[in-house]
């Protein structure tokens, strides 16, 4: 794939391209380079600090969307053993997009499901850009039952840029199988983390997101309208999509102040896609700590606490 | 703003008319109006006697949350709850506007606190929480205020043992609130799933328009979903289905006519009708089993 640098990366990937041409110099000459090698090392830690420790939510936007960032597969594979993969929704088809099905985390059956992007075009094709159909929804719910049924914890992984908007989906009734997801999964016995690992795309996202707990990867975000959305609807104009995300308060950050997100998964400097093994780890180590949390809790306390925690979400004035 | 390169044309349009000269007569104001959809001139008591349904075209025009109580209750039966609250601008957003802005604007102009009514009410004598959604307020977008009147309104009706009727319209979730507004739809479903499991009925109303985050959640979760002809329903509304399928769209796409046709709701019913066929869902649901034995 081709190289994919951010705007705002650029002073980091020039550094870094410095230090290759220092080595290859060095190589080359037989020089020795330590020295502007040393300095160059330096001044690229400092500029990598400089920029991801201060990023907008704009650019938190773009990393989260970063088409090298590790996928929901990625980390099932990365943190998971036993992976076997389950397909349909028993009414229409199997939606590529929404991936699911038995997993191990260190020996513990899980139920995971997770929307699902591709890497390169095929793969999108494929894929629908991780925009599931109706059918996408309805496969989830019929795997988180079977989880249910099963007595097994459901991780969700979220990274969709929404549910797809298109005529076969009205057509089948998105709205509708969303919707029934919202409900069931308040009627399930076993713990539910959701976990947005780089889109959390609006109800897309949502309909496989009533958790336990929702957690969130630093660089991710979740909105209910993309900035681009927002900015053409109340800006008219497109290129505001900086300023919408910040007005959306749609940052991992954010997310916890506001009371929705319960914990925020650390990143490699510099975004998960620099460092896939780093950013598997800290996935694993937050899903377990969470897990062992949950699994500690009754049936009827699981589904006690999930009413109770989106019971409690919104901000209102009682005037009387 | 840009001086250039906004992109878009400036330039006047004209709306098609059927019926020639413009408004710009010399009739006086609020005696006559036109119909938005067949342009036909209606005189406005005209138009109130039929229920605000265009007598030319059958076109059902959006009616008040209080229009629409007056029409689904006995009258006087209705009695409001949570009518105090109202919504805070939390992210403190930073738009064109300001979100406490549209909000005041919004209640001067419909006299309302937020975009749902909710209350208790009989209607033939059975009595059901009512909730109904109002365009007008901020084209009856869920935020906080409209997800917390909307699940207490479940919860009391789950608690007193009550049928619940949501009359449905809204362009989606509330942009202004965030995500504080997209867990509302999370919110308002999980109260319906504890109305279900006690066994009792909800019945949807879908009016003109319903979208987004409100047909993602609770519109489309009635026992029975009964629609207004016409009335366009959907999930992405249709400019943002187009741009992505680079395609025209079905004729009919997303009226309540298309929806029936593909199987999401149960019937379409005309605003004349719908008290009564409301009223009998009602009793099919609250009657149980009065069959007798013909033997003895």
């Amino acid at each position: 794939m081709a190289e994919f640098i951010l705007e705002f990366e650029k002073p980091v990937s020039e550094l870094e391209k410095k230090i290759q041409e220092w080595l290859r110099i060095s190589k080359d000459n037989d020089l020795n380079v330590d020295d502007e090698l040393k300095l160059l090392t330096q001044k690229l830690e400092q500029t990598k600090k400089d920029i991801y420790e201060n990023l907008t939510p704009w650019q938190r936007v773009q990393l989260a969307r970063h088409p090298k960032r590790p996928y929901t597969l990625d980390y099932i594979n990365m943190i998971c053993t036993d992976f076997m993969e389950f397909h349909g929704d028993r009414r229409y088809r199997d939606d590529a997009a929404i991936v699911g099905g038995f997993a191990k985390l260190d020996g513990q059956p899980l139920m995971v499901i997770g929307t699902q992007k591709g890497r390169n075009t095929k793969e999108n094709v494929m894929r629908n850009f991780g925009c599931p159909h109706p059918e996408g929804y309805r496969k989830a719910l019929r795997l988180m039952q079977v989880a249910d049924r099963a007595g097994i914890p459901i991780v969700c992984f979220i990274d969709t840029p929404g549910a797809f908007p298109g005529v076969a989906s009205e057509e089948r009734h998105i709205g509708e199988a969303i919707a029934v997801n919202l409900r069931e999964m308040f009627d399930l016995s076993v713990p539910i983390l959701a976990v947005v690992i780089g889109e959390g795309g609006s109800g897309g996202a949502l309909g496989i997101g009533v958790g336990n707990k929702i957690l969130i990867m630093e660089n991710a975000y979740y909105s209910v309208i993309t900035p681009e959305g927002c900015a053409a609807i109340l800006w008219d104009d497109r290129s505001f999509s900086a300023q919408a995300a910040a007005a959306l308060k749609l940052s991992a950050r954010d997310l916890v102040e506001l009371k929705i997100v319960d914990d925020i998964i650390p990143e490699p400097l510099g975004g998960a896609h620099r460092d896939f093994d780093a950013a598997a780890g800290g996935v694993k180590t937050t899903i377990a700590k969470h897990l062992v949390e949950l699994s500690a809790m009754s049936p009827e306390a699981l589904k006690e606490q999930r009413y109770e925690k989106f019971r409690h979400i919104g901000a209102f004035k009682d005037g009387k | 703003m840009a001086l250039f390169g906004s992109g878009k044309a400036r330039y006047s349009t004209l709306r098609p008319t059927k019926t020639g000269p413009n408004k710009n007569t010399l009739i006086p104001e609020g005696l006559w109006e036109k119909c938005k959809k067949c342009y036909g001139t209606v005189y406005t008591r005209q138009m109130e006697e039929n229920l605000n349904v265009c007598p030319r075209c059958g076109y059902h025009k959006p009616i008040t949350a209080q229009q629409r109580i007056a029409l689904l209750s006995d009258s006087g039966s209705f009695q409001e709850v949570d009518a105090g609250l109202e919504s805070v601008d939390k992210l403190k957003f930073e738009g064109v506007a300001s979100y406490t802005e549209k909000l005041r604007a919004n209640q001067k102009k419909t006299g309302m606190k937020d975009a749902v009514v909710c209350g208790t009410v009989t209607l033939n004598g059975i009595r059901y929480a009512l909730a109904v959604m109002d365009f007008r307020f901020l084209g009856a977008s869920m935020g906080s205020v409209v997800g917390e009147k909307i699940t207490r309104i479940t919860e009391l009706a789950t608690a007193e043992g009550l049928p619940l009727v949501i009359v449905t319209a809204s362009g989606g979730a509330r942009m202004y609130e965030g995500m504080l507004s997209l867990m509302q739809m999370a919110k308002t479903s999980g109260a319906l799933k504890r109305h279900a499991k006690a066994g009792l009925p909800y019945i949807t109303i879908l009016t003109h328009p319903t979208y987004a985050g409100v047909t993602a959640s609770f519109a489309s979760l009635g026992d029975l979903t009964l629609a207004e002809p016409g009335a366009m329903i959907g999930f992405a509304g249709p400019r943002v289905i187009r741009d992505t399928a680079q395609a025209k769209l079905p004729e009919g796409f997303q009226t309540a006519e298309f929806l029936l046709e593909k199987g999401m709701i149960d019937r379409i019913v005309a605003r004349k009708n719908l008290a009564h066929e409301l009223a009998l869902c009602l009793e099919y649901f609250t009657s149980g089993c009065k069959v007798q034995d013909g033997s003895k």
